[in-house]
């Protein structure tokens, strides 16, 4: 079967997808793509529908040696490029697609954030576990075999050869790295902490710990005072809430986060954010800002309509930047649609 | 205390009946899931019971918090079915030797001794308040009184999946390998969780339990059945 050949399976390289939806009741983690923006357009420049699976890279991304006639792969992710390894080593950039050949060997360099994500044109054959490809590490299910990729997987294709199609490039990447303040709802159990810890949450600047993975994020800096028990009786949690233990140093909870928890949140991270807070890795700052829930279904609609328009400005990419075409032509390598510069 | 309804960000309210662990609670808890889940609301994603809330996890560019709330709010007043339908779940539990590490220790702590500990955890019928922690992790409850102890104080870093755990108030059997910090009084041969069938969890919030005290032989055999799986847990249909 046509496959990427892992050479080098990077620090924690997992399919995802949306998530897995409709089994919280049973304990089970919604899981998906931390950054939900990066993994549409990866899909997008690829030619696949938003949601398909793709590859979550964690902090380092894997080398990766292509078994199979052609692929079309695409990358995006603040600071993540493909790099092709071999006679003719080149960066090729991120955000955007192209198309490899037999033999070919790659890594996806960076990323600069905590995530990337790197497509295939048409997807990842992996099966469904309770109607979701996404790996949940911990309960050893879904996505490839349930893990995270290591040497020597051979990671399945869905097609032998790229479709005929042009190459696809985000001209303006979206601004991934910047410091604005999160929008959070405060609660839902605000009213088990001081005044005090509340104008904390929303004036200090955070630190994000080296206690960060995907099941959340644990923030240094200042800690947030109970009013009084820190204890609650367990309570559903959502993706973005903001628990605290009796420590009082705030965890931000990410998609493998636990179903139920017994802390409580002063604060919930608006959707629309859930993509920023998924790229923030350890030493990175964080702040919050509080808006209520109808400016925060407000922001979430600004943001799902920014992001379609984003992808509309994708534009037909040289194959190969900077490559020598002839040669490349002569390899077979790409499917003969070629850009002006 | 009365209902509130309160949000967690943009894609989930949390419907708040109490702040205790409490039977009746959890029946509030569960009527109200079974009618939001039976009203099939659009951009309802899916509700998770707890021991005192329901929180209903829903899409914030299909419904917006106001409506939703404005929807579950009609249903909190609706009627609980007199004649509900629970499923039974006789359970098979070896309290024996190394299947129970902690079955001395219970016994003696409670003053009950080894024996009645076993006893009496089989002798009550419980209900499942919640399914989280971990995927298929079932809190059951009321733990007869005499058992009441709270966590241990040197949580264990690994227990084997089937171990048969109880701590304030309640007992649990945990699915998969896991750290576990509750007394390990037994261990069930049956697999409570797998995520090839459907559902993959054998507990639903609800649910009744009871347990039946089997010999290490029986043991051995049902789990050689369930590794094959040859064995499957069939429930029972009580009136409650």
């Amino acid at each position: 079967m046509s496959a990427l050949s892992v050479l080098a399976p990077g620090l924690h390289s997992t399919i995802q997808d949306r998530g897995r939806y409709g089994y919280q009741a049973f304990g089970v983690p919604v899981s998906g793509a931390l950054d939900g923006e990066s993994h549409e357009i990866a899909n997008r420049l690829s030619g696949n529908a938003a949601d398909a699976a793709c590859l979550e890279i964690f902090y380092q991304g894997p080398t990766m040696e292509v078994e199979a006639t052609s692929v079309r792969i695409s990358v995006a992710g603040s600071g993540a490029e493909i790099e092709l390894l071999g006679q003719q080593s080149r960066r090729l950039g991120g955000w955007r697609s192209v198309t490899l050949a037999r033999g070919s060997r790659f890594r996806v360099r960076g990323p600069a954030a905590a995530c990337a994500y790197l497509a295939v044109d048409g997807g990842f054959p992996v099966a469904p576990v309770l109607g979701s490809a996404s790996t949940f590490v911990r309960g050893g299910f879904g996505g490839w075999r349930g893990r995270a990729l290591q040497a020597g997987d051979r990671l399945p294709l869905n097609r032998d050869s790229a479709e005929d199609r042009q190459e696809l490039a985000l001209p303006t990447p979206p601004d991934t790295n910047d410091e604005r303040a999160i929008r959070v709802v405060l609660g839902p159990q605000q009213d088990y902490f001081t005044g005090a810890a509340i104008e904390t949450l929303l004036s200090a600047k955070f630190r994000v710990s080296q206690q960060a993975d995907r099941m959340g994020l644990r923030l240094d800096g200042a800690t947030l005072a109970h009013r009084g028990d820190y204890n609650i009786v367990s309570d559903g949690i959502a993706t973005g809430a903001i628990q605290v233990p009796g420590s009082g140093q705030p965890i931000l909870l990410l998609a493998d986060h636990q179903t139920t928890g017994g802390y409580p949140k002063i604060a919930t991270v608006i959707s629309a954010d859930l993509p920023l807070v998924g790229r923030r890795r350890p030493g990175d700052r964080i702040r919050f800002a509080a808006v209520d829930v109808a400016e925060a279904e407000n922001l979430r609609r600004v943001q799902r309509a920014a992001l379609d328009a984003l992808i509309a400005t994708a534009v037909p990419a040289h194959p190969m930047i900077g490559l020598d075409l002839d040669r490349l032509h002569q390899a077979n390598l790409i499917s003969g649609v070629v850009f002006d510069h | 205390m009365s209902v509130r309804v309160l949000s967690s960000g943009d894609t989930a309210l949390v419907v708040e009946f109490g702040d205790r662990i409490d039977r009746a609670l959890s029946e509030r808890v569960l009527a109200l899931r079974a009618r939001v889940d039976q009203a099939d609301i659009a951009g309802v994603i899916e509700t998770v019971p707890t021991f005192r809330s329901l929180m209903v996890h829903y899409d914030p560019l299909r419904v917006g918090a106001a409506g939703l709330k404005a929807v579950i709010e009609t249903l909190l007043e609706g009627a609980v079915s007199p004649n509900q339908k629970r499923r039974l779940w006789r359970v098979p539990v070896c309290y024996e030797g190394e299947l129970a590490p902690d079955l001395d220790e219970v016994g003696e702590r409670t003053g009950l001794g080894t024996s009645e500990v076993a006893a009496l955890h089989a002798s009550a019928r419980y209900h499942v308040y919640m399914v989280g922690f971990l995927p298929g992790y079932p809190y059951m409850g009321d733990l007869p009184r005499p058992l009441h102890l709270p966590r241990r104080a040197d949580p264990r870093v690994r227990v084997p999946p089937g171990s048969v755990a109880i701590a304030t108030g309640m007992t649990a059997i945990y699915p998969v390998e896991s750290p576990a910090g509750w007394h390990l009084i037994g261990t069930t041969p049956i697999r409570i969780f797998d995520p090839g069938v459907q559902p993959p969890a054998l507990f639903a919030p609800g649910d009744a339990v009871e347990f039946e005290a089997i010999g290490r032989a029986a043991f051995d055999r049902l789990r050689a059945a369930a590794e094959n799986g040859e064995h499957r847990l069939a429930p029972s249909d009580i009136a409650e």
